[in-house]
């Protein structure tokens, strides 16, 4: 198997990350190491096993649906790189 | 007293609490040998004026009965801290404030610690020797340009040269004990679920677990029994009951039964690590302990399998950080346009390859060929660990495969990094406890570590099992302060 340029454009539109030509040659180059590694996995037959999700073999406990932080709004809000009053400001959406 | 910064915590404590020593004495003390190492990069974020306010604040009012009175303390900046700058190793988050403090930095304070500041780290914890850090590498206090380890190059560094009296890293394949082992400090990653994720940035949420870096066994067993609690603010902790990790810490281990597995016989290892791994044999054998040899016979596919297992997690805990809410954000034509740029300058190299190969592993059409057989692999892998785990009561394996190398010379070979973890990744896969303990020296001088996995939530016999190896190894760290001119 092999990852060409079209895969790197794809799978980097999938991340939101965007990539030029020289960075997607190298990373092209960089997976296809990666993945080459990491076929060996094919060498097991696994068609009877079940997949192991979570180590912690617990059910997940209930808790009531409470507020318990006081109102952070605005430390929040200045967290953000672009702000209005109580707004997150992003680029326009909408034409 | 000029040896402050010599002394260990569990030393430090008794002083504290005895009234030989103040805690402002201890955090100036601290601080001045930090002030004079900015060298080693261990530190993103100092927060010494507010440190100091907090010792005297403590020493007008102590708590004595407190198990860290008073105790300066550097944390890795993976840590959610209240109203301190957090980065996680990442221009996304250069700029980011919590509002929130994580359980486990909370437990600690709690017990009357005083934050120092905040340690490098990889890029949220993806590395093996710091370098993926945008705040640049760490310095091993071993040796100049020698790697600390990774992705906790900070903590490690920052124990080892005595810039704080203990630290707390986090551990996704071996992020606490390969740096552990690489500047000969010790390093505990509890078993899943143990210490609370809440407030930790996440890179794998199945693997991720904080956990003690220390100078000794006993200053680990003690911080751990701090860190570790349930918490209804992490769905994956577990309620179970925890020990008093320093009471119950004996180095009685007569009769243990200890497993040698023999698939970590890996081809190539250096002869000095094969001698050392002898060695420990021979450590617990005296100290009473019966060596019986084992199988782990997927050990070979960890690796693999984390590789698909960690970057999927990744790939979607990652997709958070969009410059929208909070962090780094650059221009853009639109709002796709600005994600992508936002993430394409706001994250390292090292960072986007991981989020590309989990976006790989989990787009549609490859999801069954990679993520869902790494995930029937991981369970292979965890049934090894089970199997063996009928036979004895923990297993001792080298902490790494070499010991620390030079900043540049794995940069460029990304699978030649990842194979720093090939003893600790198993570990994380499963869900167990593992230690690194320092057991001697390679023929540089350098650091070498034993690793003691447990069953689940067995952390006290595999601190047991280290206490009496510490005890018969003796290691000494050889430290020369080059850094301080």
């Amino acid at each position: 198997m092999s990852i060409d340029l079209k895969t790197i454009k794809h799978i980097s539109k999938l991340s939101r990350i965007s990539v030029d030509e020289k960075r997607a040659e190298k990373l092209a180059g960089d997976l296809n190491s990666i993945f080459e590694f990491i076929e060996i996995l094919n060498e097991l037959k696994t068609e009877n096993v079940e997949p192991l999700t979570s180590v912690a073999e617990t059910t997940l406990k209930l808790r009531a649906d409470k507020v318990k932080s006081k109102n952070l709004r605005e430390q929040i809000i200045k967290n953000s790189p672009q702000e209005n009053e109580d707004y997150f400001v992003v680029p326009k959406v909408i034409e | 007293m000029s040896d402050i910064t010599k002394q260990s915590l569990s030393e430090l404590v008794k002083n504290i609490k005895e009234k030989k020593i103040s805690s402002i004495e201890v955090t100036k003390a601290f601080i001045e040998r930090s002030e004079k190492s900015k060298e080693l990069n261990v530190y993103v974020t100092e927060d010494f004026s507010a440190a100091i306010d907090k010792a005297k604040r403590f020493d007008e009012n102590p708590n004595l009965d407190l198990k860290l009175p008073g105790i300066p303390m550097a944390v890795k900046d993976l840590f959610c801290t209240k109203n301190v700058k957090t980065t996680a190793g990442s221009k996304i988050l250069n700029n980011f404030i919590p509002t929130y403090e994580s359980t486990v930095t909370q437990n600690i304070w709690n017990e009357g610690a005083i934050l120092l500041g905040k340690l490098n780290c990889d890029e949220f914890a993806m590395g093996s020797s710091n370098e993926t850090s945008f705040f640049g590498c760490v310095q091993n206090p071993i040796d100049k340009d020698l790697v600390p380890g990774g992705s906790s190059g900070g903590s490690s560094s920052a124990v080892a040269a005595q810039l704080t009296p203990i630290t707390i890293g986090t551990d996704t394949g071996g992020s606490i004990r390969q740096p552990a082992s690489f500047t000969g400090i010790v390093g505990l990653k509890p078993t899943y679920g143990s210490c609370s994720r809440y407030g930790i940035v996440a890179f794998a949420s199945s693997l991720d677990q904080a956990g003690p870096m220390a100078q000794n066994v006993r200053d680990c067993a003690l911080l751990h029994e701090v860190i570790s609690s349930y918490d209804e603010k992490d769905s994956t902790s577990i309620d179970f009951k925890r020990n008093n990790y320093v009471k119950e810490l004996t180095n009685n281990i007569k009769g243990k039964k200890i497993g040698i597995p023999k698939e970590y016989r890996v081809d190539g290892m250096p002869k000095e690590i094969e001698d050392l791994w002898k060695k420990g044999i021979d450590y617990v054998k005296d100290c009473g302990a019966k060596i019986i040899d084992i199988s782990l016979p997927h050990t070979n596919y960890a690796l693999p399998t984390y590789y698909i297992v960690a970057p999927a997690e990744a790939s979607s805990n990652l997709a958070r950080y969009d410059g929208v809410k909070y962090g780094f954000r650059a221009d853009g034509e639109n709002l796709i346009d600005m994600y992508e740029k936002t993430r394409s300058e706001g994250f390292g190299a090292e960072v986007q390859r991981r989020i590309m190969i989990g976006t790989y592993v989990l787009s549609s059409g490859y999801y069954d060929a990679y993520y869902l057989k790494a995930q029937k692999v991981r369970k292979l892998i965890k049934n090894d660990f089970d199997e063996a785990y009928k036979k004895v009561d923990a297993i001792l394996t080298p902490s790494t495969p070499s010991s620390a190398f030079k900043i540049g010379e794995k940069t460029n070979d990304p699978v030649s990094m990842y194979l720093n973890d090939i003893f600790t990744v198993p570990v994380n896969l499963a869900g167990l406890p593992g230690i690194s303990i320092p057991a001697g020296h390679d023929a540089k001088g350098y650091p070498l570590g034993l690793q003691i996995i447990g069953k689940a939530f067995d952390e006290q016999n595999i601190l047991n099992i280290a206490y009496a190896m510490e005890e018969k190894i003796n290691f000494k760290n050889k430290i020369t302060d080059w850094w301080i001119k």
